[in-house]
């Protein structure tokens, strides 16, 4: 492939496939069943040069390929706005980036959450994922096997349907190496939505690039509280694998999780460090309320229905309050079909799809303050957007939604 | 003078003042288009790594910091160099990529624990290849 037989898309994209495995370490390349590719969010020209560059090489992927959320929402294009002359080139760039991948070949589904999708990569298979989320999640939740693949990358593995040998595809890389012990933790801490992503935010800060496993967590966790535990550990740190004892496919017992790191040091999670930790990722110091943002990750048809839940038949919205929900195509779809989307939008929900709140425009100017219940969400939009924000549960987002005062108990964990 | 022999991630030359940060900075939603450290959480929030040989011990964070590197390089207001502990896929793709599209250079590199901790902040480094080697020489 390097020498060109098969075109000069393959030739480039074996080049940067082989170089990585060299700075990896990989002896050699493995076969891939699928590619996530996370390139399609549009943050500048590089990104635009490098697919529209393989388009013109007569690139065309390989394997079954989905793509990540991009910086437009194609279904209600007028949601991102075009206010000034950046906005202007991130909504163009965007489109013609999402333009790109779809003449490579890839399947339309621009979300972040391609797990929540109908086919997802049996316990064993290699993969080649992109976006730290998705990552952490296939790894952690699904037990497929894919190392830390980024933007380029991903699109260079869907071409040539291979990927380096090395990082998380081996078994010797996958053990636990910290653990958190959560034993201490109340059942009712354990059973709301909040808990998990500011756990995921305290293990990725304890675990750094290595691999958590944490104890104590009820056998039934949801795959949303999963989900939401692996975005945050992906933010706060760089974990792209963590085992959960009793629920994640490579961790029936602590000492199958951990294998050969018997020793490995153990921390304990106190609720005071979880209430600790929810404090510092709320950096909002007003109470006055702009907006609410859910789904980050995108949401799942059952986050959906709980929002459902929580809003109808409650108070109205307050005036002067936004209300998101980002999701991808097929779970709106699916909550449509359950006739949850239009009395949510009658209350005043904007769903958000293809894209996210974070990744682009779409928050209205002015917006200062943003409850959230997504651990990723609190971690970046401060840097992202410029805006303060809370992580909340969803009880709390609501609530202060219908009042436009920010409303959270500081002391929650118990 | 000090010489320090580490490993060469990605190609290139370079020769800069260093700037050590006291924890990882994720290039994604870390680093801003101007070349400065977005990230309010980090130590060193509003440092600017343009031209600096930038010192962290690993890199960090979501794997888009692979296209925000390749951007600042397409823009020339990058790192001149990066020099890390241990090889990090994310941060050497946008490398890769940016000498592809643009012909940008830019090495990283990886050296010891205790070279590492003898690169001070501040002092001037410059980077150079033989092979799979990368040579640091400190002033």
């Amino acid at each position: 492939m390097l020498a060109g037989e098969h075109g000069p898309a393959v030739e480039l994209s074996m080049r940067i496939i082989t170089e990585l495995g060299r700075i990896r370490g990989a002896e050699e390349l493995v076969d891939i069943e699928s590619v996530h590719i996370d390139g399609c969010i549009f943050y500048g020209q590089a990104g635009l040069d490098f697919a529209q560059k393989l388009v013109a090489l007569g690139g065309q992927v390989k394997v079954p390929t989905t793509v990540n959320v991009g910086s437009v929402d194609l279904i209600h294009p007028t949601l991102i706005l075009q206010n000034n002359d950046r906005e202007k080139w991130v909504y163009q760039g965007g489109r013609d980036l999402m333009q790109a991948y779809v003449d490579l070949g890839c399947r339309q589904t621009w979300t972040c959450a391609p797990y929540q999708m109908d086919s997802r990569p049996d316990v064993g298979a290699n993969i080649a994922w992109a976006e730290s989320n998705a990552i952490v999640f296939a790894n952690s939740v699904l037990g497929a096997r894919t190392d830390r693949y980024g933007d380029f990358v991903d699109i260079a593995a869907a071409i040539t349907g291979k990927a380096p040998r090395g990082g998380l595809h081996l078994d010797a890389e996958r053990h636990g190496d910290v653990v958190l012990d959560c034993t201490s933790l109340s059942p009712e801490s354990l059973a709301l939505d909040v808990t998990y992503p500011v756990l995921g935010y305290l293990a990725g800060a304890i675990a750094g690039t290595t691999n958590p496993v944490l104890v104590g967590i009820p056998s039934d966790v949801s795959e949303d509280s999963l989900k939401a535990v692996g975005a945050a550990a992906a933010s706060s740190g760089g974990v792209a694998l963590f085992h959960v004892v009793g629920r994640t496919p490579e961790a029936p017992t602590l000492d199958a999780a951990l294998g050969p790191h018997i020793n490995a040091p153990v921390h304990h999670i106190t609720p005071q460090r979880l209430n600790a930790a929810r404090q510092e990722l709320s950096t909002a110091r007003e109470d006055k309320l702009d907006a609410v943002s859910l789904g980050t990750p995108h949401a799942s048809v059952d986050e959906i229905g709980e929002a459902y839940d929580a809003i109808i038949g409650g108070p109205a919205l307050s005036d002067g309050v936004a209300f998101y929900i980002s999701t991808g195509r097929s779970v709106f779809a699916e909550a449509d079909r359950r006739g949850w989307v239009k009395p949510l939008e009658e209350w005043g929900v904007t769903f958000v799809l293809d894209t996210c709140t974070y990744v682009t425009s779409i928050l209205r100017p002015g917006t200062r303050t943003v409850m959230t219940n997504s651990g990723k969400w609190a971690h970046y939009a401060p840097g992202n957007m410029g805006v303060d924000v809370v992580l909340a549960t969803l009880g709390e987002c609501v609530e202060s939604a219908t009042t436009g005062r920010v409303t959270w108990n500081r002391e929650l964990f118990t | 003078m000090t010489t320090i022999t580490g490993w060469r991630v990605t190609s290139g030359e370079a020769e800069g003042a260093v700037l050590k940060l006291d924890a990882p900075v994720s290039f994604w939603g870390g680093i801003g288009p101007e070349g400065d450290i977005i990230d309010v959480h980090h130590p060193q929030h509003g440092a600017v790594v343009t031209g600096h040989i930038l010192v962290m011990r690993s890199g960090r964070g979501s794997s888009s910091g692979t296209y925000v590197l390749a951007e600042l390089l397409r823009l020339g207001i990058a790192p001149a160099g990066i020099i890390l502990t241990e090889p990090d896929g994310i941060i050497a793709t946008g490398a890769l990529v940016a000498a592809e599209l643009y012909d940008a250079r830019m090495p990283i590199v990886t050296v010891s624990d205790e070279d590492y901790a003898r690169i001070e902040d501040g002092v001037t480094v410059s980077i150079e290849m033989n092979g799979d080697n990368a040579l640091l020489t400190i002033n």
